[in-house]
């Protein structure tokens, strides 16, 4: 039996010795996918997506002539599967130009994996948000916008409801929260605004997976809060609307986080979530030119990703886009500096990741205006944008509520900046000098 | 006084809930001794192919028996091909047998019907009872009280079986003592069909009332865990002792959690029932109606 | 006909009780140490280490621990994760907390928390049994995960409830690169793994093994029931939290307290269920399959796939690998339900008639 458990690890190496071999001629990016076990909806969705753009940008000629080509590995959203994946990907068709888990777990076990190998990684609204500090994470991205930004500009929507956020002094916010390290992200964030701002917080945990509310919903009502923040996850949310509705809590006084906020979690909950409201980073939808392109060229070439055709536009789907456009056009980037038509290293891919700027102009050229808010990043800040937009389930799909709008960003910042010293201190890392850089 | 009420009695209506995955332990538990772990795989995948089987066009009157078919011959298939050739292995092999089995029917419900997450609607309004609320500031809900009644019907019905038939007689024979059993003529592995194919519908049952609370998903799996305290509580071979576990559970985790919770800082669902169960397994380690063991030399 | 002890003489009780009592099985492991420490490092390359072979010895070294209370004191449990995040959340507030504090110093540690933690979750076994207790150890799982990312103390108060392992330095040495690593944890899971199997043949391991057989019988032959259960569980727990250490140290780096969850528990008494209850070498080898297996299937798949050329869903693909699987484990079980130890043990029956057979 061992000389069989050998044999098969040699023939893994063999396999992985093999295809790092090929020569370098296409831009690598793996995919740590999921495709089953209990998010399968949430990375089927988001994968195809991501896979949907980079087939378009290949048939319309690739990155200034250089082709994309990628892998997909499973992961089953757990953690050592993911790094396993992740080791087993990095080294192939000359090595990974950078990495996307779609997961926490996943994140925290490759945050010093990628820094070793010099890989960037980017962690798409989700992750830990003192990353946003570049200057401590230099290969880490959370991209677009954080839980922290995320936080602050729920309070900035509800500020604005009230008209104004001096009108919050006195107002009751409850947030419900997955009990995990995604849940309590948020929670210094809506700690310190409450101290700003003057209004109550409270909090009430969920246990995972969260599939009966009853207790947590009656609390609810009998504390009567004038906005419930949902920040669930998976099952947790579909059973969180129809609990409220249960308990007779109106809806659009909830407010979820957007991974409260796509169709599979308002769509088992039924009539129940009509009016609902949830934070978006992208809009969804078939009517960007982008997605044409792609229901055009891509489904229409027969090279679609997603076997339900009518999850096309789907939030999951259009998120995949959105990460899509973000790796290609810092690729863009990098070549811009270090060559155009050239495939780039990972470090080069890293420099355009940092050096990013998505106009509007550009992402109207791309034809994906609208889609995600415009991104500007730099050393000192891995995020770029810190857009939130509000949208509303009507029953059928979710209308835009506000634009992509953002909130109180200098205190946020100054927390990012203090957590990710704590974390320097305590992993001993000197900070990038982040003036130097420019 | 109102809300504490209102919280016992959502409690024991949730409790309900729990019973009903329950029970499919406790009916394969009884007849074959076997731990069944995929019981909340079969809950998930009598959902999901419910709901599948309906999206080809065919009506829920049909898509029931339909789905029944297809758990029926679940079971035996499982019968059959897992169980009849791990007979006389200890308890924790056909446990892990069970384990494997769960990681099949999870591939197996996701690759034919694939991943996305489904609503499903079975005409039961799980809103509260206007005159409740009026009359008491109450909210009970509808579905909670018709999920309560499926379940008082489906256990009715199962002791009626268990009690009156042939079959069930058999079964209970069975239970008792397998040899003894086989000795006096009784087939047992039509007995061990027959129980599966009981649990896949308990599990369709299950599947459907759970799936229209939560939609239909993966997370379908997790009701087993919420039924393994319920399980140790009422004793694993009581069909009775799962109604009363469930009851238990549901009323005390709820209660808990609203009064208890605030001061430890919430999320005590996860652990409470079976921290519960726990000492109440010092006190009786063979759980409320489970059959006392006797140990000798 | 190369495996047969004709000829060897034992001349006293000690060699016969000896850990490896053949020169066969000395030479065994001798070559096998040799071959992990010498040559494997030079051959293997940074993906084996880091995702393959780290894992699977640390994932072997808790299998150790269950199967000391699972195999040989027979006591279920469903909770071994739960005490590996013990190890791990001990080790880094001794890391922490204790300035100039020994990393293996507080290994041990982190293994001796887990250890208290243990005895008093194994309280219960002295009146429950079978599924009961397994359903009870759950108490344990839940419970003390809930406690890891509840309260703030634990983690350093990090707003996510996440640690960041220190790095290891012994004596000045900073072990960073996978092959380092690699060898630390090799070094850690041998040592460990010898004094469990050498444990096992002693008088603890024998009263375990009476009280799995039937604990009434073992009281009246004057075994203290009270006394062996629960260092079974203290020492389960010693070596799941030094593995739940090494885990977060040397394999993953930054931990949240979910990363040890039920499903990480389930695996590990996969492993011990498979690879074969109550021997330290159906540890290694159920490690192997079921931390290997999936690994295993999807590069078959892809392997297959491309050199077919069929182009087929990664959707299909990931679930007919989960659907292999299950079913692969349910037919090991099947055809072997005493696990892979057994069969080591069928072949070296016959390698001592081969190549007569007679």
């Amino acid at each position: 039996m061992k000389g069989k458990v050998k044999s098969a690890m040699l023939g893994i190496a063999l396999l992985g010795a093999a295809s790092g071999a090929l020569a370098q001629s296409e831009q690598f990016i793996p995919a740590l996918s999921y495709r089953v076990g209990p998010y399968a909806a949430g990375g089927s969705g988001y994968f195809g997506g991501a896979i949907d753009y980079f087939n378009l940008v290949n048939l319309t000629g690739g990155i200034n002539g250089v082709k994309l080509v990628w892998e997909e590995c499973e992961t089953e959203y757990n953690a050592a599967r993911g790094v396993e994946c992740y080791e087993r990907l990095k080294t192939r068709h000359g090595g990974a130009s950078t990495v996307e888990p779609l997961s926490t777990g996943i994140a925290y076990g490759l945050l010093d994996r990628v820094e070793k190998d010099k890989i960037p990684m980017t962690t798409f609204g989700y992750g830990s948000a003192n990353a946003a500090d570049g200057s401590v994470f230099k290969w880490v991205f959370p991209i677009g916008t954080t839980y922290w930004d995320q936080a602050a500009a729920m309070i900035a929507y509800i500020g604005q409801k009230a008209g104004g956020v001096d009108k919050l002094k006195g107002k009751k916010i409850l947030h419900l929260y997955h009990d995990s390290a995604y849940g309590k992200e948020p929670i210094p964030v809506f700690e310190a605004l409450a101290a700003k701002y003057g209004f109550e917080f409270m909090k009430i945990a969920v246990a995972h997976p969260g599939n009966t509310q009853q207790s947590q919903w009656l609390q609810i009502r009998q504390a009567n809060p004038d906005f419930v923040i949902l920040w669930g996850w998976g099952v947790m949310n579909p059973t969180a609307i129809k609990t409220a509705a249960k308990v007779g809590f109106p809806r659009d006084r909830i407010i979820g986080t957007w991974w409260a906020g796509s169709e599979e979690d308002v769509i088992p909950a039924g009539d129940a979530a009509k009016g609902y409201v949830s934070a978006a980073f992208s809009a969804g939808g078939t009517s960007f030119p982008v997605m044409q392109a792609i229901v055009n060229k891509v489904y229409g070439a027969g090279k679609g990703n997603l076997e339900d055709k009518s999850r096309i536009g789907s939030l999951y789907h259009t998120r995949g886009v959105s990460y899509g456009i973000i790796i290609v056009e810092a690729i863009r980037t990098a070549q811009a500096k270090f060559g155009k038509g050239k495939v780039m290293t990972p470090e080069q891919v890293r420099w355009g990741l940092e050096n990013l700027n998505l106009t509007e102009a550009r992402l109207k050229e791309i034809g994906a205006a609208g889609l995600f808010p415009p991104i500007k990043t730099s050393c000192a800040d891995h995020e770029g944008s810190g857009m939130v937009r509000f949208q509303q389930w009507d029953g059928k799909e979710f209308k835009a509520l506000t634009p992509f709008m953002i909130g109180d960003r200098a205190l946020v910042n100054k927390m990012v900046h203090e957590s990710a010293a704590k974390y320097a201190a305590e992993k001993k890392i000197t900070p990038r000098d982040c003036a130097k850089e420019m | 006084m109102t809300f504490f009420l209102e919280v016992l009695i959502s409690g024991l209506l949730s409790g309900i809930m729990y019973s009903l995955v329950a029970l499919g332990f406790v009916l394969i538990y009884k007849a074959s001794g076997v731990f069944n772990f995929a019981q909340g795989a079969m809950v998930f995948f009598a959902a999901l192919t419910f709901v599948g089987v309906m999206e080809l066009g065919l009506s829920p009157w049909l898509a029931f028996p339909v789905t029944l078919v297809v758990m029926i011959v679940l079971g035996l298939v499982t019968e059959r091909f897992v169980l009849r050739p791990l007979v006389n292995q200890p308890q924790i092999t056909l446990f892990m047998a069970t384990i494997g089995l769960s990681f099949f029917i999870e591939g197996l419900a996701q690759m034919t019907w694939g991943a996305e997450v489904r609503g499903l609607d079975i005409g039961l309004e799980d809103l509260p009872i206007q005159w409740l609320s009026d009359r008491f500031g109450m909210s009970i809900s509808k579905f909670d009280l018709a999920a309560a009644g499926i379940a008082a019907i489906l256990v009715a019905t199962l002791a009626l079986f268990f009690n009156r038939t042939r079959i069930g007689r058999a079964l209970r024979a069975v239970a008792d003592d397998h040899q003894a059993a086989l000795a006096v003529g009784i087939p047992l592995q039509q007995i061990w069909g027959i129980v599966w194919g009981v649990a896949g519908f308990v599990a369709l049952v299950a599947g459907l009332l759970w799936g229209a609370r939560n939609g239909v998903q993966f997370a379908l799996t997790f009701v087993a865990l919420k039924a393994l305290p319920v399980l140790i509580l009422g004793g694993f071979e009581s069909i009775p002792g799962a109604i009363v576990g469930g009851l238990i559970v549901g009323a005390s985790e709820k209660l808990a959690e609203v009064y208890l919770g605030p001061s430890v800082g919430g999320g005590i669902e996860g652990w409470f029932p079976y921290i519960l169960a726990l000492l109440f397994l010092l006190v009786r380690p063979e759980g409320l109606f489970g059959e006392k063991i006797i140990r000798r030399i | 006909m190369f495996y047969r002890e004709a000829g060897q003489f034992k001349a006293s009780y000690i060699e016969d009780s000896a850990i490896f009592p053949l020169r066969q099985d000395r030479i065994g492991i001798a070559v096998i140490l040799a071959v992990a420490f010498a040559v494997v490092p030079f051959v293997a390359t940074p993906y084996l280490f880091s995702a393959i072979l780290i894992p699977f010895l640390i994932l072997a070294l808790a299998a150790i621990g269950l199967n000391i209370l699972t195999g040989y004191c027979g006591q279920l449990s469903l909770g071994s994760a739960a005490f590996m995040a013990i190890g791990a959340f001990a080790s880094y507030n001794f890391m922490l907390r204790v300035p100039g504090m020994p990393i293996l110093v507080a290994f041990a540690g982190g293994g001796l928390i887990a250890a208290a933690v243990g005895i008093l979750f194994g309280l219960p076994s002295l009146r429950i049994r079978g599924f009961y207790l397994a359903v009870a150890t759950l108490a344990a799982q839940f419970f003390i995960v809930w406690c890891l990312s509840k309260v703030g103390w634990f983690s350093n108060y990090s707003s996510s409830g996440v640690i960041t392992a220190q790095e290891i330095n012994i004596l000045g040495y900073v072990f960073d690169t996978p092959v380092e690593k690699y060898m630390l944890v090799l070094t850690i899971v041998a040592v460990m793994a010898l004094a469990a199997k050498n444990l096992a043949r002693s008088n603890i391991g024998r009263s375990w093994m009476a009280v799995r057989d039937m604990d009434v019988a073992a009281e009246v032959i004057g075994i203290r029931p009270m006394r062996t259960k629960l260092l079974a569980f203290a020492i389960s727990s010693f070596y799941c939290g030094v593995a739940g250490a090494l885990f977060a140290y040397a394999y993953l780096g930054t931990v949240e307290p979910e990363a040890y969850n039920l499903d990480l528990s389930f695996r590990i008494l996969f492993m011990i269920i498979i690879g074969g209850v109550g021997t330290v070498l159906g540890s290694f080898l159920g490690s192997a399959f079921i931390a290997l297996l999936p690994v295993f299937l999807s590069v078959f798949v892809e392997v297959l796939g491309s050199t077919l050329g069929l182009d087929v869903s990664k959707s299909l693909t990931s679930n007919l690998e989960l659907m292999v699987f299950g079913g692969l484990i349910i037919l090991f079980l099947i055809v072997e339900p005493h696990g892979l130890a057994r069969l080591w043990q069928i072949v070296k029956e016959k390698l001592r008639l081969w190549p007569f057979p007679h």
